[in-house]
């Protein structure tokens, strides 16, 4: 590093430091200090501040690569290298190789498949209940109301609230024996549920718990689209004749389209990482989901595999399938989103 | 003034790059001193004292039991701090990662029964040979808890803390209102010798029983207990898987098999929320329990249960559960922490924690001592749980453990016998998953 020399006091250097340096100024310093000096300083300092611009935004931006490149991009590229090895979490260090042997094995492993379908099930049965509440409850906070923050923060609790602390509320509400659901089933004569041990009712139990956990989040998003809805537009078709549901469906949601693109494709992604809602909901032993695998995710599958298993190639290639089918989703959503422009 | 606001801002940049830089080597640095030296013990504080460190899992009730302060009273040098982790499925993939890495490990590991065949087989050279080490002897243990601890050519990896020799814990006021005795003489001797006597109370209880109460709690829980009794389930002792047709899971399945169909079970999960709220609303009869599950009966039944459950002997000796606790070579005052765990293993003080924590000592020397052999239990009509699992304890046969045993027992629980037992499947297709699923887990 070169010492800075020329800044040995501001004061030396007063009107040196120009926004614009291949000006050329009048230094004070050329006065009292030989000529060729202060322009070899000049051009030092002109190179310098060059330098500056052009290097200093990615200093500033470097720190979010570098905890990217050793949290993100590394455990990535060595989870995709370690799925082509045969390693056990008993001797993480002893890694066979066996190529895409982890790979060929999923596409025949039909815990594999069962879990890809719980995993898409589930995130249908989520994701759509989910967002359609959001638009509405996103539609109501947008009328004029009483204590309109009151009802803003309380729909935005569920999302603050941990997953453990939900789901194990959840688990009690639907318990099979005392569970609070059940009870209500049997009070009004419909019998009880074993909500766990079915494929559908378990699932539906598991989406309820995504749901009420989301719902609030996504409406909070809808929300503030609304409200950066143009009233002209209403007023309008106001004038037009249109009921307040006409209105909903012809200008609030044509309105939203980027903002619901955005939303399907956050719960998308959340939906494929499920993991935390079933492990839990599933009790002792969760990482199962359930004696058939019933309601277990890929997420769940991964863990069972790595560290229950302790298959951590064939975990790796799970999490790299997933990542790969998440890719896929992504661009269906591109393509969609671009026919919906050009539609438009 | 610009010069001085580029200067100011370069100079902001500069900190900010050299904070984040040093804050990310620091961020190393904490960690491998964490790794090597801070918790792997050797670091001296002010007084020079040494530190300890002891990972567990679970309640391992050491300090509970204060045995760490009348260590360290007895060496004022020494200082012990315990690390607990709740559960065993994070703590045990965890010390594998460690034992990997080299780093990370405290001075002395617990290891748990389920996990002990495969630290032996895979880790053993990363452990300290205790066999011989001074206050060790080998005569203090029974024979089959010292073999699981120990390596084919005789090093020893782990001692032998804590066993769990079964007894059957049965409700006096539901066996009463079914026509069973409930003497816990008369009870024993029911179903002495054979678990299908045991079923056959059960079918008795269902045919008289109270409404709305069941024999037992799961098909599962019968499953495990009848296989513990065995040398053999699911590995033979060259190490080959036999579950297939071991003739210990084969009675088992079929005792379990009969639970399930024939509705003497609750349907429940093990440790499962659903269970616990079984045991308040007392609504099995038996369970299977070695003395660790006398704290959580105790616990969960609470005072509507005080009275009414005892504990009988079981229709045959079986163990279930119980831990082992080892010195990792990477650790830094190896010398102090094997002195520590020879003495945290010895019989005097296995009987100490019997008698604050009701872990049963694997050490026979220490059933001879009035806290063993004197102890009753209150919450289960005075029961002489002392004698009663001293008697159990020297009939286990020296189960053979494989390294893939939990995910095999879990398979047939959690699997296998759940879909016949909560989802109606036939015997043949639960046996069928449960194979699937074992095939998936054993395969390399």
């Amino acid at each position: 590093m070169r010492p800075y020399t020329d800044q040995s006091g501001p004061a030396a250097s007063p009107s040196s430091g120009d926004a614009v340096p291949d000006r050329p100024t009048a230094a004070v310093a050329a006065v009292e200090r030989p000529v060729a000096a202060g322009d070899r300083r000049r051009k030092w300092r002109s190179r310098r501040y060059r330098w500056d611009t052009k290097y200093s935004p990615y200093a500033f931006v470097a720190p979010f690569f570098v905890f990217f490149a050793a949290f993100g991009v590394f455990p990535l590229l060595y989870t995709g290298w370690s799925s082509l090895h045969r390693v056990s979490l008993s001797a993480p260090n002893d890694m066979e190789w066996v190529g895409l042997h982890n790979y060929t094995r999923l596409l025949e492993d039909e815990f594999f498949w069962n879990a890809l379908r719980n995993t898409f099930t589930i995130g249908v049965l989520s994701t759509v209940p989910q967002l359609l509440m959001a638009l509405g409850i996103a539609h109501l906070l947008n009328y004029r109301l009483r204590a309109s923050a009151f009802f803003r923060v309380a729909i935005l609790t569920p999302y603050a609230t941990s997953v453990a602390a939900a789901t194990l509320v959840f688990v009690l509400l639907f318990g099979r024996d005392y569970g609070m659901i059940n009870w209500a089933l049997e009070g009004v004569g419909l019998g009880k549920v074993d909500w766990q041990s079915g494929t559908l009712s378990s699932q539906v139990a598991v989406s309820t718990i995504v749901i009420w956990r989301w719902t609030g989040y996504n409406a909070l998003i809808y929300l503030a689209a609304m409200q950066a809805v143009p009233n002209d537009l209403y007023e309008s078709a106001a004038l037009d004749g249109a009921t307040r549901w006409q209105q909903f469906l012809h200008v609030t949601i044509p309105s939203l389209r980027p903002t619901i693109l955005f939303t399907v494709v956050v719960s998308t992604i959340g939906a494929t990482q499920l993991f935390g809602e079933p492990l839990l909901f599933g009790g002792a032993g969760g990482q199962k989901g359930g004696a058939s695998h019933q309601f277990q995710t890929l997420g769940l599958y991964l863990y069972e595999q790595g560290w229950f298993n302790f298959h951590l190639g064939r975990a790796s290639a799970i999490a790299w399938a997933m990542f790969l089918i998440l890719l896929i989703v992504a661009g269906v959503h591109l393509l969609i989103a671009r026919r919906l422009r050009k539609s438009q | 003034m610009r010069t001085s606001t580029r200067t100011r801002r370069r100079a902001v940049v500069v900190a900010a790059v050299v904070a984040l830089g040093a804050g990310l080597l620091g961020g190393c640095a904490e960690d491998s001193d964490e790794g090597t030296g801070g918790s792997g013990g050797g670091k001296e504080n002010a007084q020079g004292k040494t530190t300890l460190e002891i990972g567990t899992f679970g309640v391992f009730g050491y300090k509970q039991a204060g045995l760490y302060d009348e260590y360290m009273k007895l060496n004022p040098d020494i200082v012990i701090k315990e690390d607990v982790t709740e559960r065993n499925d994070t703590y045990y993939p965890e010390l594998l990662t460690h034992l990997a890495a080299n780093s990370g490990l405290q001075d002395i590991q617990a290891v748990e029964v389920g996990n002990i065949n495969e630290i032996v087989t895979t880790q053993a050279d990363k452990f300290e040979d205790l066999s011989k080490a001074p206050g060790v002897d080998k005569a203090n243990w029974l024979d089959w808890k010292w073999a699981q601890g120990s390596t084919k050519d005789g090093r020893t990896v782990a001692l032998g803390t804590d066993i769990g020799p079964m007894g059957l814990c049965y409700r006096k006021d539901l066996f009463k209102k079914a026509g069973l005795p409930t003497d816990r003489e008369a009870v024993g001797k029911l179903w002495a010798g054979d678990w299908q006597k045991y079923v056959d109370a059960g079918k008795q209880y269902k045919a008289k029983g109270p409404k709305g109460t069941t024999f037992t709690d799961s098909a599962a829980g019968l499953f495990a207990a009848v296989n513990n009794g065995y040398a053999e389930r699911f590995y033979d002792a060259g190490g080959e898987l036999i579950y297939k047709d071991s003739p210990a899971v084969k009675t088992a399945w079929d005792l379990a098999m009969q639970a399930a169909e024939g509705g003497l079970t609750a349907k429940l999960k093990q440790f499962d929320k659903a269970w616990d709220q079984a045991y308040a609303n007392g609504t099995f009869a038996t369970v299977s329990c070695p003395p660790w599950m006398l704290g959580y009966i105790k616990e969960k039944a609470g005072t509507a249960g005080e009275d009414q459950w005892d504990v009988a002997a079981a229709p045959k000796p079986a163990n279930w559960g119980g831990s082992f606790i080892g010195v990792p070579k990477a650790g830094k005052n190896k010398a102090e922490a094997i002195k520590l765990a020879a003495w945290l293993t010895a019989p005097e003080q296995q009987a100490k924690l019997f008698d604050k924590q009701a872990s049963f000592p694997s050490t026979p020397p220490a059933y001879e001592m009035d806290v063993v052999s004197g102890a009753k239990n209150p919450y289960f009509g005075d029961a002489p749980t002392g004698q009663l699992f001293a008697e159990a304890a020297k009939g286990i046969p020296t189960l053979v453990i494989g390294p893939k045993d939990q995910q095999i027992g879990t398979a047939f629980g959690d699997v296998g016998i759940l879909q016949v037992e909560q989802q109606g499947k036939s015997p043949a297709e639960g046996w069928k998953a449960a194979l699937k699923e074992i095939d998936n887990a054993v395969d390399g």
